[in-house]
């Protein structure tokens, strides 16, 4: 494997991810030691709207895929309403690809925490849930020891550190459902019901938890406030591009030497990030890779030189996402990809919407058929027609999510589907294995 | 039917006391996972128990069971084995090992062995894919599996063995698993120091520690400025970049030309729209824009700052001035819960044998009556 060239290693930027390499970084003895909770007594002395302004200034994005500027969203959180605010940290992480939350929160749980309490300070929420993948259980058990820890310490509870702020953290495991990734569906599931999205205005900047202000921050989003108040709104700019600031980690998976979490100055490419990670594997040649996880369309070989912000990847035709880079070679079919995304779009809808619940429903039909050697040339118009009826009819960004990789792999690699409906692809699917499909 | 013990209501009570006093509905999920713990799955004794202590009724609770993935409704073994089988792990080969450890021991997806020791699942991705592909015990991970290994995790598990996962905590029982699920601490000594990070979590660190790398200019004593100060600044900012815009005039137009054809002109030659590329007919309404479809509705889902926000403070809300109490929605559900009791045999209310007849014969009843008769009449004629 050769060195990486010192141009490309200079774009990394260990900031989130960098008490990793620390084994006990999870302890607070620890991450008091390596600059821990120094951010919190910072925010303290500051006025609230102060801290709005440094996050605004800042230039932070949600990491959650979406990409909100999160000191505007902070910002939308009425003031002096009397009701009461509501911090919620978005850490079910889920999307296919992404992989860089738990990660977090089980090596660095007391990152998250922190930034929890300085956000909570900033909106006047005197109560935060962290909505926690129900599946991630060892990081939950790290968290809810960082909790439990920071109670102990003073930094949670009544009159935090003597400023009279008071907050509450409560870590909720979820149970099992990717919609509840969706922000007003966490919210719902918070609530105590079935995880489906409500529609939107309002937002839950003013109806949000209990019908009350609230802001739904993504776990990579809340764990960057503490760096930025201690190094401040200037030095996290140094970081990323003009639109898209600071350091992201992004998830490299699939066909490559050394797959793992880099976290990379915004706005890497794809090039640079297979340079860092050791290049294909031998006998792999890039074919089709997901920029941020499989509601984002495919990108292709075409697209190495696509710079991995926000704007760039729009422009180039897809979503940054979560930055999680599936990475497919030429032995990898992206029919069958697309068809297990299906799979996994189909059992995830919430069943609210109609384009949503049928269109998965029935387009992973034709996949199986399609991928069965039965497919017809109409089953293409089929999938493209389904898809329009889905991408911007249904309830949530679910169903679009589920659109992307369809359209996308159709556009790139139409001839795929033809080998398979004229027989010069083997059936990938046969009578057996569909049977007792789900 | 269980009776739940003395212990799990007192934890119950716990639970509910995480969350504000008019709020207990917020503790379903972790009381769900609590009667998990207690039977292994969710039981019509485990729905009760929750409608019991949130006074709701049991429709309320089974909705909300059935929902999530976790709530088992059979009972469980006392592992789950969970495989993931979602696109990247699926074809780094974990079909193959759902397929071996399917046919090893002889169950299907959501099955349980004949023992009692062990659920088999497939599983949707579970956010490792840098260590596919994956399986879990109990939602611990064995990381880089092939069919070998993971039939031999399963072999030891059925053994009396506890195999310990690559990552994560040594493994506990189902039914243990499900009480941190509740939100109670793992009190098993160690057990919350078990697993580092593995390789892959850590590759980009270790690159950037070779070769001394890190983000210069950290000054953890940079102040805060006040929120006056960085306004200020700001403004200054913004009439120093429109001096220098003002300067550079003559070159902007290329720079737009350039911003803006970049979203359709992706792909060069004949594949310059997904329409085209498949050949479709289907497509008859023409964008408003070359943007794709996906970032337009990309877009609209998430907008950015330039998006006006309709509810953003300050704007008005053209309907409804008065935003719904919360307490509203609350009292009418109280209201629905006490004229819908729960039906006491383990059904949803309304469910029961006699209340099928009751609205039929009211439904005869209303025949008769002004106003809903014809559409009474025509659904019972749409049955026949």
């Amino acid at each position: 494997m050769t060195t990486p060239r010192p141009e490309t290693l200079a774009k990394l930027t260990p900031v989130l991810t960098k008490r990793w390499l620390s084994p006990d970084a999870w302890r607070i003895g620890t991450y008091e030691k390596l600059d821990g909770y120094a951010a919190l007594r910072k925010a303290l002395k500051a006025h609230p709207d102060d801290l709005i302004q440094l996050v605004k200034d800042s230039g932070l994005r949600g990491r959650g895929g979406a990409g909100f500027p999160t000191g505007l969203k902070w910002g939308f959180i009425p003031q002096g309403d009397g009701k009461p605010h509501y911090l919620v940290v978005n850490a079910d992480e889920g999307e296919p690809g992404t992989c860089k939350d738990l990660p977090l929160m089980t090596y660095d749980p007391h990152s998250l925490v922190e930034g929890v309490i300085i956000a909570s300070y900033a909106i006047r929420a005197n109560r935060a849930y962290i909505y926690i993948r129900g599946e991630a259980v060892h990081a939950a058990r790290r968290l809810r020891n960082a909790v439990q820890e920071a109670y102990a310490k003073g930094y949670l509870g009544r009159n935090i550190l003597g400023s009279g702020f008071d907050l509450e953290l409560v870590v909720h495991s979820g149970a099992g459902a990717y919609i509840c990734g969706e922000e007003t569906a966490l919210l719902d599931s918070l609530e105590g019901f079935r995880g489906q999205p409500r529609l939107r205005p309002p937002f839950p900047a003013t109806h949000g938890l209990y019908a009350s202000p609230t802001v739904v921050n993504n776990v990579g989003t809340i764990a960057s406030v503490p760096y930025i108040v201690l190094g401040g709104a200037e030095w996290w700019k140094t970081m990323g591009t003009e639109k898209s600031s600071g350091p992201m980690i992004y998830s490299l998976s699939g066909r490559i030497v050394n797959p793992g979490q880099y976290e990379c100055s915004m706005g890497i490419t794809l090039r640079e990030l297979l340079e860092l990670a050791g290049g294909m594997q031998p006998g792999h040649n890039l074919k089709f890779w997901t920029p941020g996880g499989s509601s984002t369309p495919l990108l292709t070989a075409e697209h190495l030189d696509v710079p991995l912000d926000f704007e760039s990847v729009a422009a180039a035709g897809s979503i940054l996402g979560t930055t999680a880079t599936q990475i497919f070679s030429d032995q990898d079919c992206p029919v069958y990809a697309t068809y297990r995304w299906l799979e996994f779009y189909h059992h995830e809808s919430c069943g609210k919407c109609t384009p949503c619940r049928e269109g998965n429903y029935w387009m992973v039909r034709v996949y199986r058929r399609i991928l069965s050697g039965q497919g017809t040339y109409e089953d293409l118009d089929t999938l493209l027609d389904t898809c329009d009826n889905i991408l911007g009819r249904s309830f949530c960004g679910l169903g679009d999510g589920a659109t992307s990789s369809v359209t996308s792999s159709l556009q790139y690699f139409k001839q795929d589907y033809l080998d398979y409906i004229e027989g010069r692809t083997a059936p990938k699917l046969s009578e057996k294995t569909l049977v007792g499909a789900h | 039917m269980t009776v739940f013990t003395e212990e799990t209501r007192a934890r119950a009570r716990e639970i509910i006391a995480r969350y504000p006093a008019d709020r207990s509905r917020s503790a379903l999920l972790p009381l769900l996972h609590l009667v998990q713990a207690e039977e292994g799955y969710v039981s019509p004794a485990g729905v009760e128990f929750c409608a019991e202590v949130l006074g709701l009724n049991k429709a309320q609770v089974g909705a909300v069971a059935t929902f999530y993935t976790m709530y088992k409704r059979r009972p469980t073994g006392d592992y789950l084995v969970s495989v993931c089988t979602n696109t990247m792990c699926n074809v780094l080969g974990g079909q193959e090992v759902y397929d071996t450890l399917s046919e090893h021991l002889g169950v299907g997806h959501d099955e349980t062995t004949a023992d009692g020791k062990i659920t088999l699942e497939h599983a949707e991705c579970l956010a490792a894919c840098d260590y596919g592909p994956v399986m879990t015990v109990n939602y611990d991970f064995f990381d880089n599996v092939d069919p070998q290994t993971a039939v031999g995790v399963v072999d030891e598990l059925r053994a009396g063995g506890r195999p310990m996962p690559t990552r994560g905590a040594r493994l506990c029982t189902l039914k243990e698993m499900a009480v941190q699920l509740a939100g109670f601490a793992d009190e098993r000594e160690g057990a919350v120091a078990d697993g580092g990070p593995g390789e892959p979590s850590l590759r980009g660190l270790r690159l950037a520690q070779q070769h001394g790398i890190s983000v210069p200019g950290f000054d953890p004593n940079t102040p805060i400025r006040s929120k006056a100060e960085a306004e200020k600044a700001a403004a200054e900012a913004k009439a120093r970049a429109e001096a220098e815009k003002a300067k550079a005039e003559p070159a902007a137009p290329a720079v737009q030309a350039k911003g803006g054809d970049g979203a359709s002109a992706p792909t060069g030659v004949e594949t310059a729209t997904p329409e085209q590329a498949a050949g479709s007919t289907t497509r008859d309404v023409k964008a408003p824009d070359d943007t794709s479809p996906q970032v337009r509705t990309a877009q609209t889902r998430q907008p950015d700052a330039a998006t006006a926000v309709p509810d953003a403070p300050g704007t008005k809300v053209p309907s409804d001035p008065v935003p719904p109490a919360p307490r509203d929605a609350q009292e009418a559900e109280a209201a629905g819960a006490a004229a819908n009791p729960p039906a006491g045999d383990g059904k949803p209310a309304g469910d029961e044998a006699g209340a099928q007849e009751r609205n039929l014969k009211e439904a005869e009843a209303g025949k008769g009556a002004t106003g809903t008769g014809p559409a009474v009449a025509s659904e019972t004629g749409g049955q026949k």
